[in-house]
């Protein structure tokens, strides 16, 4: 049985980690609040966007439209958008996206297509960087220190829309986690380019899309409104992404705190029963010294 | 009180204004256009400039955009503003600053992106200038 003096020292440590994870729970709920705060506070624009580009796609198909929406005319190579976070000890959150992310690629490699990589989070990086670090094209971090603004998203944005238009890759796919509760996240991949047509008919209820009047027109307008549509997307992700992050640590955090102490009472026992023994021990052997007399 | 047209403004952050109001000017790409109750519906793109506000016959806001998209129906006016700032908020010598800076950094940029983006946003806050300027004189 382990000694008395290493059993406090092992009580002391357990104790001091509780805290650290406890105080990261209470930091991360209250990240959470406003991480939800701001996926909330961006809802109206992103909800009102897709109700245009509806009724826009409705009308221009998507045969003759543009080429964010028609595509190239391949599907050879795939650019796949990996967000995660950029700091662990939040569950399964980094590795649940980078497993379904994985899986993708192994199925487009497949299939004989050529996968590029863009990481957005340092998370993401280092766990893929080992089994796919060639394809990676381009690695960002530092995306939800705080809040995440739109500026990054809409970085991002140009800088796909950028690659897409000089050929690089023609589909791109972005991988990130939709925030349920602080419990449940769920791993989504949207594909943003070709964008995809939101049903016409169900978003406006198929009677309003014919009677607006465009201008210039619906080509010009939808020219404007697709790439600031791939950039809402991506935004929408991210701010998913940063509110699931905060839950999934939290919930994290709290098992771990819950953990901690479960095993302190655990070790008290047995330092309590230790020192009970010593104790007795102690007694026997002067008793049994004393009647030897 | 006369009938009144919904109009909201929204940046993609968030809500930023949603009230009655008797007239926006909003200024759409092929020019400044009036939505007053009852419009045709239309979804027009917009330039840089500014929204005016109008109640009981006279503005009563100002408010500047960086471009987007106004979907107008019978009863309501919706913008989607890319950047959306009351023009009585605007500092001018921020922004001259501001755009100073860009045109510094633009120098010694060459890839594309980032030159598309400094190039926008310096458009913008010229165009944020000019407006103030005019609201001045």
């Amino acid at each position: 049985m382990a000694n008395l003096k290493d059993l406090k020292i092992r009580i002391k440590s357990v104790k001091s980690t509780q805290k650290i994870t406890s105080a990261m729970k209470m930091v991360a709920a209250a990240k959470l609040r406003r991480a939800q705060e701001a996926a909330e506070a961006a809802r109206p624009y992103a909800l009102r966007m897709e109700r245009m580009i509806a009724s826009l796609g409705a009308k221009v198909g998507s045969a003759g439209g543009p080429k964010l929406i028609a595509g190239s005319g391949k599907d050879d190579v795939h650019m796949i958008v990996v967000a995660t976070a950029d700091r662990g000890l939040c569950g399964g959150f980094n590795s649940t996206i980078v497993r379904a992310a994985r899986r993708r690629i192994t199925e487009l490699e497949s299939a004989g297509k050529t996968v590029k990589i863009m990481t957005v989070g340092r998370k993401a990086r280092d766990q893929l960087r080992r089994t796919h670090g060639t394809k990676i094209v381009k690695s960002l971090e530092n995306i939800a220190r705080t809040v995440v603004g739109f500026e990054q998203a809409d970085n991002i944005a140009r800088e796909l829309i950028h690659g897409f238009e000089s050929g690089e890759f023609d589909v791109c796919t972005i991988f990130f986690n939709r925030f349920k509760s602080a419990m449940t996240q769920i791993v989504t991949s949207q594909q943003l380019i070709p964008a995809k047509l939101p049903d016409a008919e169900e978003e406006t209820g198929g009677e309003l899309k014919a009677l607006y009047e465009y201008e210039p027109d619906e080509e010009g307008i939808l020219a404007a409104l697709l790439p600031r549509n791939v950039a809402t997307q991506i935004y929408t992700a991210l701010l998913e992404n940063a509110a699931s992050e905060h839950g999934a640590r939290m919930t994290a955090m709290d098992s771990a705190t819950r953990n901690a102490g479960d095993m302190i009472d655990r070790l008290t026992l047995v330092y309590n029963r230790t020192r009970q023994a010593v104790i007795t021990k102690e007694l026997i052997e002067i008793i049994s010294g004393a009647e030897a007399l | 009180m006369a009938e009144t047209t919904k109009f909201e403004l929204v940046s993609p952050e968030r809500l930023v204004l949603s009230r009655d109001v008797e007239m926006v000017v909003v200024p759409g790409t092929e020019g400044y256009f009036g939505v007053l109750p009852r419009h045709a519906p239309m979804i027009s793109t917009l330039s840089a400039g500014v929204i005016d506000i109008y109640e009981g016959g006279a503005v009563v806001d100002r408010i500047f955009v960086a471009g987007g998209f106004a979907e107008v129906t019978e009863t309501r006016c919706t913008v989607l503003a890319e950047e959306a700032m009351p023009l009585g908020d605007v500092d001018v010598a921020a922004t001259e600053k501001s755009i100073a800076d860009d045109r510094d950094v633009l120098k010694d940029t060459t890839d594309a992106v980032a030159r598309g983006k400094l190039e926008d946003r310096i458009r913008n806050r010229e165009a944020m200038l000019a407006a103030k300027r005019r609201l001045a004189a």
